[in-house]
């Protein structure tokens, strides 16, 4: 067998089913090897940051860990941006790239790229694998980086001759990995977890953040035990976005930002804050330190270095969320923290604003809204949002009970969302899934229409056009006296001609009375779906000023 | 403040790179950093010397511990270690000079390793402070070059930073 073979059997032992790629000189090794096997289906994208997106949704959907593969240099450059997405919000992937003949590694021949140097900040860990007989435990071990610890991208560079060489001796995939440094911890220490109970038994006002970790972890379970047991309200970053149901009576909605008034002004009156595999970012806690002095923090994280990085937590517990949760609700009282959440929960009905429909216009935050009502009625859906407004109104408005909200809240990559909704779709065909996007990051994406005929693939497609790219568009106003730069869309196709021209069938709604007749229109199609919006430009995405 | 890490790392290809890629990326300054092969040919040593906050040093060990090939990181504790540094100066000497020089090196330990008609080369290994001291003696002669090492250090006692 060639070293392209020994991957592909790798891969099977892997369980992976597909992989996402663009090929070129140096991988066709690889893509050889795949078509004479065809038991891994191959999904052709038209550009390979998109390759990278889709494996990304594929792994959030599917829980595994997803592949994508491109060539050297340029297809292996492309890449970057998704693998600095991925890394950015820890999706576990593996991205395998082709690189040149390892005996002219160096010399600047055609299509060379140094991967692995440039993605060094961006991925979990990476490797050269310039031995074939190294690729076995390479490939092992590269799932088992990806998909352990704090999830993340790992990379394997492949000189083509890596991947043309006869693999020596008997093909034997390891059963177990032994890397001495690598040894993620996933239960708490007994004494924090201890030190954790006490201050949740003092506490009064404590509130639960809920942040991307609770997703890494499959939490979701454990998280609304652990509330409800405790009667302690939640709030969630945007990353966690969709784990406590939108209408649990004790969500208080997403803080930060552009999250909403309930959210931020619980954390800032709580007196205890539980992290949950929340990083603190800055657009979700702008101020950690005012939140810090008032109220005592547990923050729980595998990675103990997101632990003091950006708040000083004053009980850090380092393990797996899931388990930590767990076990902490089993050690528990039930408790009640009824003035408090009541508190919160007027807050919350005070502060839910009702939307004016405009004649002509769509509102985005009611269209978000009625999606939700209309969907729920049928599947957990898969919500895809963008980066923008359109991502705010998305999670803020989209009522979720079960479904999935999946968007770049690290990195913020605009284009995102088509990629990866339909690497979601692929992993979850029986689940209704939406890229919700505005005109903006559909440009930077629309090429992948292509890609949803060409395998079948039944995203929908609602582009929120509003002839702008209106969150810098928003800053603008808000920083810049209104003086808008390059922030106008003019020039942009007509989108519904643009997806016939697909073969996709596609409408425009330009009304709030449309909406439902528009979604259910979508909804009832088995297809790929494009449908426009007419969104007036000068909604915020902000939920109230 | 001056912070001496000794971080015990797999002894492969690129990893060099990935640790002081990282300080650099998080926005730490390296003052010194010195790397070779220990007893396990399989296992390399750096010590780098780090200027810093607390909060700095907590997150440098953190994040070095992050990294796939990093096996082991230990932020010295002052007085719990101690750190050498070796360091080669050729210094312009004439015939005149060159009996002053010598006594001055005797003094500090250094050895003289090379001699020309116009020039001397000497050898010291010390402690950061001494070697300073002893770069700041040879000034008046005229530094021609300075070669430094950076420092390794090692832990006091019969402790040793292992896996």
């Amino acid at each position: 067998m060639t070293g392209a073979q020994i991957i592909l059997e790798c891969l099977k032992q892997e369980g992976v089913s597909v992989v996402f790629g663009y090929p070129g000189a140096t991988i066709a090794p690889f893509y050889d090897a795949l078509a004479l096997d065809g038991a891994i289906r191959h999904v052709l994208v038209r550009q390979e940051q998109n390759a990278g997106h889709a494996a990304s949704g594929y792994s959030r959907a599917s829980g595994k860990v997803g592949v994508c593969c491109t060539t050297s240099g340029p297809g292996a450059t492309n890449l970057i941006t998704a693998l600095a997405t991925a890394y950015m919000d820890s999706i576990p992937m593996v991205a395998l790239t082709g690189q040149v003949r390892s005996d002219l590694l160096g010399r600047d021949v055609f299509q060379e790229a140094d991967i692995t140097g440039a993605c060094e900040p961006f991925t979990k860990h990476s490797y050269l694998a310039t031995d074939t007989q190294e690729l076995p435990r390479i490939i092992k071990e590269a799932f088992h980086i990806a998909s352990t610890g704090r999830p993340g991208p790992v990379l394997i560079d492949l000189p083509q001759d890596t991947l043309e060489r006869e693999f020596k001796g008997e093909f034997v995939y390891p059963d177990s990995v032994d890397i001495i440094g690598y040894k993620p911890r996933t239960k708490g220490h007994p004494l924090q977890m201890k030190r954790a109970l006490d201050a949740i038994e003092r506490a009064e006002r404590p509130i639960i953040c809920a942040g991307g970790g609770v997703v890494s972890a499959k939490a979701r379970r454990e998280l609304i035990k652990f509330a409800e047991k405790l009667d302690i309200p939640v709030v969630s970053t945007l990353m966690g976005v969709g784990m406590m149901p939108t209408e649990h009576p004790l969500y208080m909605g997403m803080l930060g930002t552009h999250g909403i008034y309930s959210a931020n002004y619980a954390i800032h009156h709580a007196d205890l804050v539980i992290l949950c595999g929340a990083r603190v970012g800055d657009r979700a806690m702008a101020k950690p330190d005012q939140v810090a002095k008032k109220a005592e923090i547990i923050h729980i994280d595998i990675d103990p270095a997101e632990i003091g990085k950006n708040m000083k937590a004053d009980i850090p517990i380092v393990g797996d969320i899931r388990l930590v949760l767990k076990s902490i609700t089993e050690k528990c009282e039930e408790f009640s923290h009824k003035d408090w959440v009541d508190d919160l929960k007027q807050k919350k009905a005070e502060h839910t604003p009702v939307f004016q429909s405009i004649p002509g216009q769509v509102d985005p935050r009611n269209f978000m809204r009625t999606l939700s009502e209309e969907v729920s009625k049928r599947s957990k859906a898969i919500l895809v949002a963008d980066v923008g407004e359109n991502q705010i109104w998305s999670a803020n408005n989209f009522a979720f009970k079960g479904g999935r909200f999946l968007t770049s809240g690290g990195l913020g990559t605009m284009g995102y969302s088509l990629g990866a909704a339909l690497g979601a779709k692929i992993a979850k065909p029986e689940r209704q899934v939406f890229a919700v996007c505005g005109d903006g990051a559909f440009q930077m994406m629309m090429c992948e229409l292509a890609t949803l005929v060409q395998h079948d693939i039944p995203v929908k497609v609602v582009i929120m056009q509003n002839n702008r790219l209106g969150m810098v568009r928003e800053l603008q106003d808000k920083l810049y006296d209104g003086r808008y730069s390059g922030v106008m869309l003019d020039g942009s196709p007509d989108f519904v001609k643009l997806a016939q021209a697909y073969g996709i069938e596609s409408e425009r709604i330009e009304d709030d009375r449309d909406v439902i007749a528009g979604i259910d229109k979508m909804l009832n199609s088995s297809k790929p779906y494009v449908l426009v919006c007419r969104v007036a430009e000068d909604i915020p995405s902000r939920q109230e000023n | 403040m001056k912070y001496t890490i000794t971080v015990l790392v797999q002894n492969h290809y690129g990893v060099l790179s990935k640790i002081s890629g990282l300080i650099a990326r998080r926005g730490f300054n390296i003052e010194s950093l010195a790397v070779g092969v220990t007893e396990n040919p399989d296992v390399s040593r750096m010590t780098i010397a780090v200027d810093c906050d607390e909060s700095g040093i907590e997150q440098v060990e953190k994040q070095l511990n992050k990294l796939i090939p990093t096996i082991k990181v230990k932020v010295l504790e002052e007085g719990s270690y101690i750190a050498r540094e070796l360091t080669m100066i050729k210094v312009s000497c004439n015939s005149r000079q060159r009996e002053e020089i010598m006594t001055l090196a005797d003094l500090m330990h250094a050895k003289i390793i090379d001699v020309t008609s116009s020039s001397l080369t000497l050898e010291l290994t010390d402690t950061t402070a001494r070697t300073e001291n002893f770069i700041s003696l040879m000034r008046s002669f005229g530094i021609k070059e300075l070669v430094r090492t950076g420092i390794s250090a090692i832990e006091l006692g019969a402790n040793t930073t292992k896996k």
